[in-house]
């Protein structure tokens, strides 16, 4: 059992859920996750550890509110606890030196990105910071991703922010205005990531994608989150969940991650009618 | 694998000691061995196969307490008790049946616990057919063993009733701290043995739920929950501490958890890595690692899905590929959760499958198909990638491999296309490569298996142990016991040689 120390919502869809779990926040690396069940009942999904505290013995997660899991996160208040909180899982993002770092974050994934832009600032690295936000007001964080990055972009529909396109048009404005990226990496929805991946495709610039496949354990035992990189068979959980982007079989991905699209209705709609008769 | 032959002398002087005592002398001499020999065996009563195979609730009813002395009367009290031989932990059979005759229960439960932690689950999972009743003496005489398992599922169901469970001496606290990683049945098995002699029991267990493949892998109609839970309950009640969600390795490893104080570790953490067929289109939706659809359906409830929220894939033509207890408990499921067709797929013959024969004999009983001499090549899917159709090549058996079965050989242009659209992959696991990946002095073998000295189940680090899967990739529950009994044995005696530590633990300093 795992105490709720805070959940609270950023934004329209978007929650911060603070969990206490003092082992985890000892031990976590950015890029790595957590498997999270809200209730006796409920499924083992998977979040990215957006934040933690060693001293208060926190980790900190952003979700965004999508299915039955999600929507019972989204309930939880100071004090409940949850029957599984188990982490850190994956493999850390690798930090090292590359130059010029361009993260590109969108939805829970400008969160998700935030603790690898300050490990690689850390490093040493030009932090470019480019986040995807539908309307601006859907924008969290941005003071926390500012103080890391050197340059700081938002891609929103409105006007609001510099500027007003869908992120893979403005990835290659960023990337030539830039001139000399190193490395880019993407977290957030699949489509996000998967755009993002493929407008660097063609400049050859190695592009780091955080993987979401459905996952059961997050240990490596069942295979449910396998994706094929390179050819390769690989389990999400324990061999990412961060890959090569351009080595990605997307096409299967994509479908993976629908495989209980029917079910996954199903359960919302008897939830939702169970808990609000 | 290391079966030794020879009874120890150990156990030959506690059978002794038994066997001699008066009211055993007496019990022996109330009916003549050709009155016994003329008992039949007592049939387990199960389920009508047409009614149980469509839910979850167990199918052996469990035999009643007239029938188990009846059958107890079948047991000879032999001399040399083969059966003792034949069972990997050395449970005194002989004492715990002679017990039941009598009718003393609570008795003969006790017996039994001086050697067996966990008898509620061995009497339902143990293949006895290949251990203590294939070398009953009995079964030498009349081909028909005593039916030790059920006897033994009897008295631990019996107590269970009762609920006046039997707490066994525990002796005062040593000081000595063990940790142990995995809490399937060789890591409860160590922890039981050990905290009974007096020292501070940690379970570390990576899921949300103890027991290991018995919670997550073999379902609830062979292997009832509740058993499972009333064993770790126990455990509790004698004091150890288990410690859920916790992946060593990850949570923290083994290194951080020697810098906690502990003086001893048991590394218990089983075969848990699927293998896979690795041929075209193996990552379609629908395919299933075993593991998986055992987890979606056993440790996640898929079954009474949307009242729990995990899905599983229903299928409706559903294969099964593989031959063993993994393979027929994943095709009675998929029978369980309205597949028209269930179908086991299994590249050799009958007689090779390596499952219970009690599981087959259930499983055709429920309807299930059985494709021998077939292997499939590849996976089709459809527009939406869900598989919908796989090829497969058919097989003939050829010489004998390093196992000593015959190999099976594919027959050339044999190809034929079988439609399914559910697929479980059961040919086996390999053990977690999780401790050996971040404990790099761990010694391991060329599976992937931590190496032991197996007699002592020690590794290569000092006051480390291992045992059960780990060790010896997927093999039953009993073995894993076994290893068990011997790691702590072992670790007693180590723990009694090393004097207590002076450094003192985060925890203790508060
Ligand atoms: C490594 C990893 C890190 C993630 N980090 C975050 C994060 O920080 N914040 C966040 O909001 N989301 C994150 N996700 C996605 C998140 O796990 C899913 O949104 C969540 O599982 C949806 O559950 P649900 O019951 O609310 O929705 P559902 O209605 O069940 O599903 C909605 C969609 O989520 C996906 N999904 C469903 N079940 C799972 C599962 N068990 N595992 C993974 N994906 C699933 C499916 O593709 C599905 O289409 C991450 C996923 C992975 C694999
Ligand atoms: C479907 C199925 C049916 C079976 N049927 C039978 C049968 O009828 N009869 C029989 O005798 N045998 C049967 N077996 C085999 C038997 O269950 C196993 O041999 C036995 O469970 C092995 O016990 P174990 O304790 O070594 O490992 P496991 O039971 O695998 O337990 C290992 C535990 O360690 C945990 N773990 C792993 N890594 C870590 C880590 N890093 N940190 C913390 N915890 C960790 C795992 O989560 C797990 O709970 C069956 C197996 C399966 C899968
Ligand atoms: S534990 Fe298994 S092998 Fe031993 S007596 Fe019981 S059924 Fe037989
Ligand atoms: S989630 Fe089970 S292996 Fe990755």
């Amino acid at each position: 059992m795992a105490k709720i120390l805070r959940r609270e919502r950023l934004v329209p869809n978007i929650h911060l859920l603070e969990v206490h779990a003092p082992e985890i926040a000892c031990k976590c690396q950015p890029g790595q996750f957590v498997i999270i069940m809200p209730d006796e009942r409920g499924e083992r999904i998977p979040l990215t550890i957006a934040d933690w505290d060693k001293k208060k013995g926190s980790i900190t997660s952003i979700f965004m509110v999508v299915g039955t899991s999600t929507h019972k996160l989204s309930l939880l208040n100071t004090g409940d606890e949850v029957p599984v909180f188990v982490g850190p899982l994956g493999m850390p993002s690798k930090v090292e030196k590359y130059g010029t770092v361009l993260c590109t974050g969108g939805c829970f994934g400008i969160a998700a990105i935030y603790p690898v832009a300050r490990a690689l600032k850390e490093a040493g690295n030009k932090i470019i910071t480019l986040l995807d936000a539908k309307a601006s007001y859907l924008l969290y964080w941005e003071d926390k991703l500012k103080a890391v990055s050197d340059k700081f972009f938002v891609a929103s529909r409105d006007s609001y922010y510099n500027c007003k396109d869908y992120i893979p048009h403005v990835i290659s404005n960023v990337i030539k205005e830039e001139k000399k990226i190193d490395r880019v990496i993407s977290i957030g929805c699949t489509y996000l990531i998967y755009t993002c991946s493929e407008a660097t495709r063609s400049l050859g610039i190695k592009t780091i994608v955080s993987l979401n496949p459905i996952m059961v354990d997050g240990t490596g035992m069942c295979g449910a989150c396998r994706v094929t990189v390179d050819g390769k068979t690989k389990f999400a959980c324990v061999d990412g969940p961060d890959f090569d982007g351009h080595l990605v079989d997307w096409e299967e991905l994509f479908s993976r991650r629908k495989a209980y699209f029917e079910d996954e209705i199903q359960s919302l709609n008897f939830w939702e009618k169970k808990t609000f008769p | 694998m290391a079966e030794k032959k020879e009874m120890p002398q150990e156990l030959k002087e506690r059978l002794k000691a038994e066997f001699n005592l008066e009211w055993r002398k007496k019990l022996r001499k109330s009916i003549p061995i050709k009155e016994r020999m003329k008992i039949s065996r007592q049939k387990m009563p199960e389920r009508e196969a047409e009614e149980r195979n469509k839910d979850f609730y167990e199918v052996n009813l469990g035999i009643k307490a007239k029938a188990a002395m009846k059958e107890a009367q079948r047991c000879l009290d032999c001399a040399n008790p083969k059966c003792v031989m034949g069972c990997p932990v050395g449970i005194d059979i002989p004492a715990f049946i002679k017990l039941i005759e009598i009718g003393d229960f609570p008795g003969s439960i006790q017996k039994m616990k001086e050697t067996n932690s966990l008898p509620a689950i061995c009497g339902r999972v143990c293949p006895q057919e290949t251990q203590c009743e294939a070398v009953c003496n009995l079964k030498k005489a009349t081909g028909v063993p005593v039916a030790i398992g059920n006897l033994e599922r009897f008295i631990a169901d019996y107590e269970k009733l009762k609920g006046e469970v039997y707490i066994p001496p525990i002796l005062p606290p040593t000081g000595k701290k063990v940790a142990i990683i995995g809490a399937g049945p060789a890591g409860l098995t160590v922890a039981g043995d050990l905290v009974k002699q007096g020292h501070k029991i940690t379970i570390y267990e990576a899921l949300h739920l103890a027991g290991g493949v018995l919670v997550y892998g073999i379902p609830e109609f062979r292997l009832p929950k509740s058993i499972l839970q009333a064993e770790v309950e126990y455990l509790e009640k004698l004091g150890v501490e288990l410690k859920l969600n916790f992946v060593v390795g990850l949570t923290a490893t083994l290194d951080d958890l020697k810098n906690e104080g502990y003086d001893a570790f048991f590394i218990g953490t089983g075969a848990g890595l699927p293998n896979f067929m690795r041929i075209p289109g193996e990552n379609l939706i629908g395919i299933y690692s075993a593991n998986e659809y055992l987890t979606r359906v056993n440790l996640m409830r898929a079954y009474d899905f949307p009242e729990y929220d995990t899905p599983v894939y229903l299928g409706k033509k559903a294969a099964v590929l593989g031959g063993g207890n993994v393979a027929m408990d994943s095709v009675r499921i998929a029978q369980r959760l309205g597949a028209e067709s269930a179908t086991i797929v299994y590249r050799r013959s009958r007689v090779e499958m390596p499952a219970r024969v009690e599981e087959v004999h259930h499983a055709e009983e429920e309807g299930i198909k059985f494709h021998f001499l077939t292997t499939p090549t590849k996976f089709i899917g459809d527009e939406n990638g869900r598989v919908k159709a796989m090829e497969c090549l058919r097989m003939e058996l050829g010489e004998p491999d390093s196992s000593g079965r015959r190999r099976p050989v594919p027959i050339e242009g044999s190809e034929f296309i079988m439609e399914v659209d559910l697929v479980v992959v059961a040919i086996g696991n390999s053990p977690n490569p999780l401790i050996p990946k971040t404990t790099p002095q761990l010694t391991v073998g060329k599976w992937g298996n931590v190496e032991v000295d197996w007699d002592t189940m020690a590794t290569n680090i000092e006051g480390v142990y291992a045992g059960g899967d780990i060790i010896r990739g997927g093999a039953t529950v009993i073995l894993a016991m076994g290893d068990a009994r011997v790691a702590a044995r072992e670790i007693d005696k180590y723990l009694k040689k090393t004097k207590r530590k002076t450094r003192t633990t985060k925890k203790e300093k508060k």
